[in-house]
């Protein structure tokens, strides 16, 4: 027997031995019907050509692992960024186990959201005795302050009103009728999680602010937007708006939920936007988008709330860290303190360092909109090259705001913009005008593994890396985190393409 | 956006909704209002005797062409017909597959967000027969249609559709802001037809809007694809139809919450009205008859 208990192997190796080997080829051989190895060899090779890139870029009726996910999860992130607040799915139980576990997955923390569970008979009645009962449960069982409702495929399908049924639960003694119950209706088969994010964030501040009177003040809105980073990058905001002496309001700031500590208490909710704070920010004077595709109806809202309105894509680098900075410090009257002026020479200086290195390599990115924008524009600050720049979730507003950006500097000029497309495109792309190395999320794994270009691992999700999202990317400390992320898989593959002895070392460097 | 008057037309398939909601429309446009159609109905023809077309291309039929919904521009599903009266049909399915209700739902989410309510006086929905799950109440929810004319008849299966969409409104009602309208009768010539009319209206607590009698020149106009507005403006029943405008008009905000009836009333009423026989009256004739066939053999 291959396995002890004295000596437990895992999978890796276990399936290796000699009685799983011989096993699974004679399940191949018996059932599969295998292909000769030299016709998979010469489909597998077909697959990498012009011919095929042709034949993939035609396909219409088909879409192969699409980069990106579902509105409700985008809702339920969004709702886990306020104080107590409980993410109820109303649908399907299948659904929501789906949100909770990508977004496990990704921050190695308890994910916590209800369904209101529905089955069949909810599907041909309608979901109301679900959303009274559901609600109900939720509140006496896990203690939220508030409930956000958001909708999977199935009640959308049958056309649950979320405004009706909610009122009718109240009505109903199901929770009180000052309960705070905000609500997004969240088609999954319609855009993507960025959407889901903006229409639920949409859905919670017109809860709190539409009968509110405001009374103009100083402070400040700050919309980060669906973030994979949002640990890091959220308490990054913090730090840099507290140096500023700001006022501000973090409007969805999940970053403690999603990173909440070992200490023998669980905590299903932490930290968050504080209702109370939510209700305020109506007052504000301005309201800042981190990541415009993914706000737009949300920063409509507050521009016709008379708020002063400002959208950023992902601010990474030099260039968009001044832009929000300066932004902020113009409009709460702020100077920019001393301490992040250094900060931002400490970045310039690293990247001068590594100018060398970095200079003309060239980069296919893909991910969320925003990211993508915010990721090549850093690439061309440092001197790289962006080579495709792909987002499912991609609109023809976002690929030309791309073109635009990419046409501003000289390191754009060959670089191709792919809205729409998955990541079965982005394979042929890089089999027949390749790039140096890959941006994206743990998916592109594949795709290294298939073209043999190394994958930096920079957007949401990261499934199979621990604790990225707990370091920066925006900002100034953001932007040294990036770059050296770039910089150890650039240089990793330097050594690895100069190891053999005798060969290639003569360039095996000690000092790069 | 709060003097944007939204209203939709409910009924049983087949009752004249679409041509009395149309020639309606017609007399609004001719009032100088600015008006959008948005047509509920897989069968797509809640626009056609505006645009003098067989079908107008759907909202739908075009989100599948182009890939999906968000790849479309309010350019490519709006049409403008007679009186300059905006035109779009929300389209759907082939009958037997998919599901026509996330259709309506789609559509409307679409013409909201693109603006296309945008500088418009009426948006009239023009919904499909009964209320039959949850997208084709779209309409009657919140911040949507804020009154429901239905239209009907004196035939049973049209009261008993009007009762039921009363029975759909209600559930909306309660939690919102949409009331019904009233009635528009739209005349089959049965028998006692205006005071069964009538007396519905009474019993779901609203009223009689018009009532509008049958005449040949609705399917004159109707084969020339024509509003009889257009069609034969000087014509006794285009006076109707603007008559029944002018009362749509000046109804504004006096809807009504709905009290639809049970079965068993429903049934009542018709039995008074003569429209449906009781139990002992079918036995009793039935008897009579078998009696008659006994005496000749």
């Amino acid at each position: 027997m291959p396995q002890s208990a004295e000596k437990i192997k895992d999978h890796v190796t276990l399936f290796r031995e000699p009685e799983y080997t011989e096993m699974l080829r004679e399940k191949r051989d018996a059932f599969e019907c295998p292909h000769p190895d030299d016709t998979v060899r010469e489909i597998s090779d077909w697959t990498r050509t012009e011919d095929y890139r042709e034949k993939n870029f035609a396909r219409k009726s088909l879409v192969v692992n699409p980069a990106k996910a579902c509105q409700p999860l985008g809702a339920v992130f969004c709702a886990s960024g306020f104080e107590g607040t409980l993410s109820f799915v109303h649908g399907s139980q299948g659904c929501v186990a789906y949100y909770r576990s990508h977004l496990s997955r990704h921050f190695k923390e308890p994910a916590s959201a209800v369904s209101s569970s529905m089955t069949e008979d909810a599907a041909v009645f309608g979901g109301l005795n679900n959303m009274i009962d559901g609600l109900a449960n939720a509140r006496a069982l896990y203690q939220p302050k508030m409930i956000a409702v958001s909708t999977t495929c199935m009640a959308e399908v049958i056309g649950d009103d979320l405004h009706a049924f909610i009122t009718t639960s109240k009505e109903k003694g199901s929770v009180p009728q000052d309960f705070d119950v905000p609500f997004a209706h969240t088609p999954a088969f319609h855009g993507s999680h960025v959407n889901g994010y903006d229409n639920m964030l949409l859905g919670i501040l017109t809860h709190f602010w539409q009968d509110g009177e405001r009374t103009p003040g100083t402070a400040i809105n700050i919309i980060p937007g669906f973030d994979g980073y949002c640990v890091g990058n959220n308490r990054e905001l913090k730090r840099v708006l507290d140096l500023m002496d700001v006022e501000y309001t973090i409007l969805s700031d999940p970053s403690d939920v999603y990173d909440t500590p070992s200490d023998g208490d669980f905590r299903m909710y932490d930290g968050g936007t504080t209702i109370a704070d939510t209700k305020a920010a109506l007052d504000a004077k301005a309201t800042l988008s981190m990541q415009e595709f993914c706000t737009k109806k949300v920063m409509a809202f507050a521009k016709e709330k008379e708020h002063e309105t400002a959208s950023f894509h992902y601010p990474m680098g030099v260039e968009a860290t001044d832009e929000v900075l300066m932004a902020v410090s113009e409009l709460a009257g702020k100077p920019i303190p001393d301490a992040l002026v250094r900060e931002r020479g400490r970045l310039v200086d690293a990247l001068a360092d590594s100018m060398s290195i970095v200079h003309g390599k060239s980069f296919a990115v893909f991910g969320d909109p925003d990211f993508v924008y915010g990721m090549c524009r850093f690439l061309m600050e440092m001197g790289a090259e962006p080579r495709h720049a792909l987002a499912t979730n991609g609109t023809k507003p976002w690929a030309k705001k791309m073109t635009a950006l990419l046409d501003s500097s000289p390191y754009g000029r060959d670089c191709e913009v792919w809205p729409g497309c998955d990541l079965w495109h982005m394979r042929s792309l890089l089999n027949t005008t390749p790039a140096d190395f890959l941006i994206g999320s743990s998916y592109g794994k594949y795709l290294e593994r298939d073209t043999g270009v190394p994958l930096i691992r920079l957007a949401f999700p990261i499934f199979d890396r621990h604790h990225h999202h707990r370091f920066p990317t925006w900002g100034y400390q953001g932007g040294l985190h990036v770059l050296v992320r770039i910089l150890d898989t650039i240089l990793d593959r330097l050594d690895d393409d100069t190891s053999e002895a005798g060969v290639t070392d003569i360039s095996f460097d000690l000092t790069r | 956006m709060s003097d944007l008057r939204q209203i939709a037309f409910y009924g049983k398939g087949g009752i004249g909704k679409s041509t009395t909601s149309q020639n309606t429309i017609a007399a609004l446009a001719e009032m100088g209002l600015k008006v959008l159609i948005v047509g509920c109905d897989p069968k797509a023809d809640s626009t056609r005797l505006m645009l003098h077309a067989k079908a107008q291309q759907t909202v739908l039929h075009l989100a599948a062409e182009a890939g999906s919904v968000e790849d479309l521009e309010l350019e490519d599903v709006l049409r403008t017909g007679y009186g300059g009266v905006s035109c779009v049909e929300s389209g759907g399915p082939e009958p037997g597959v998919g599901c026509a209700g996330r259709g309506v739902i789609t559509s409307i989410n679409f013409l909201e967000e693109n603006g296309a309510y945008e500088g418009q006086d009426y948006i009239v929905y023009d919904v499909l027969g009964d209320v039959v799950c949850g997208g084709f109440a779209m309409p009657i929810r919140e911040n949507k249609a804020q009154e429901i004319y239905i239209v009907m008849s004196g035939e049973m299966m049209a009261l008993y559709a009007a009762n039921n969409i009363s029975r759909g409104i209600l559930k909306y009602a309660n939690t919102g802001g949409v009331r019904l309208g009233g009635l528009i009768c739209n005349s089959r010539q049965t028998d006692l037809e205006l005071e069964l009319a009538e007396a519905m209206a009474k019993k779901l607590s609203t009223k009689l809007i018009h009532f509008v009698p049958r005449d040949n020149i609705v399917q004159h106009a109707e084969l020339r694809r024509m509003t009889v507005i257009e069609y034969a403006p000087e014509s006794a029943q285009a006076d109707e139809y603007r008559a029944l405008a002018k009362n749509i008009h000046e109804n504004k905000g006096n809807g009504v919450i709905p009290t639809p009836i049970s079965m068993d009333e429903l049934e009542d009423m018709l039995m008074e009205f003569g429209i449906l026989k009781s139990d002992e009256e079918m036995i009793a004739e039935l008897e009579a008859k078998e009696a008659a066939q006994k005496a000749v053999a």
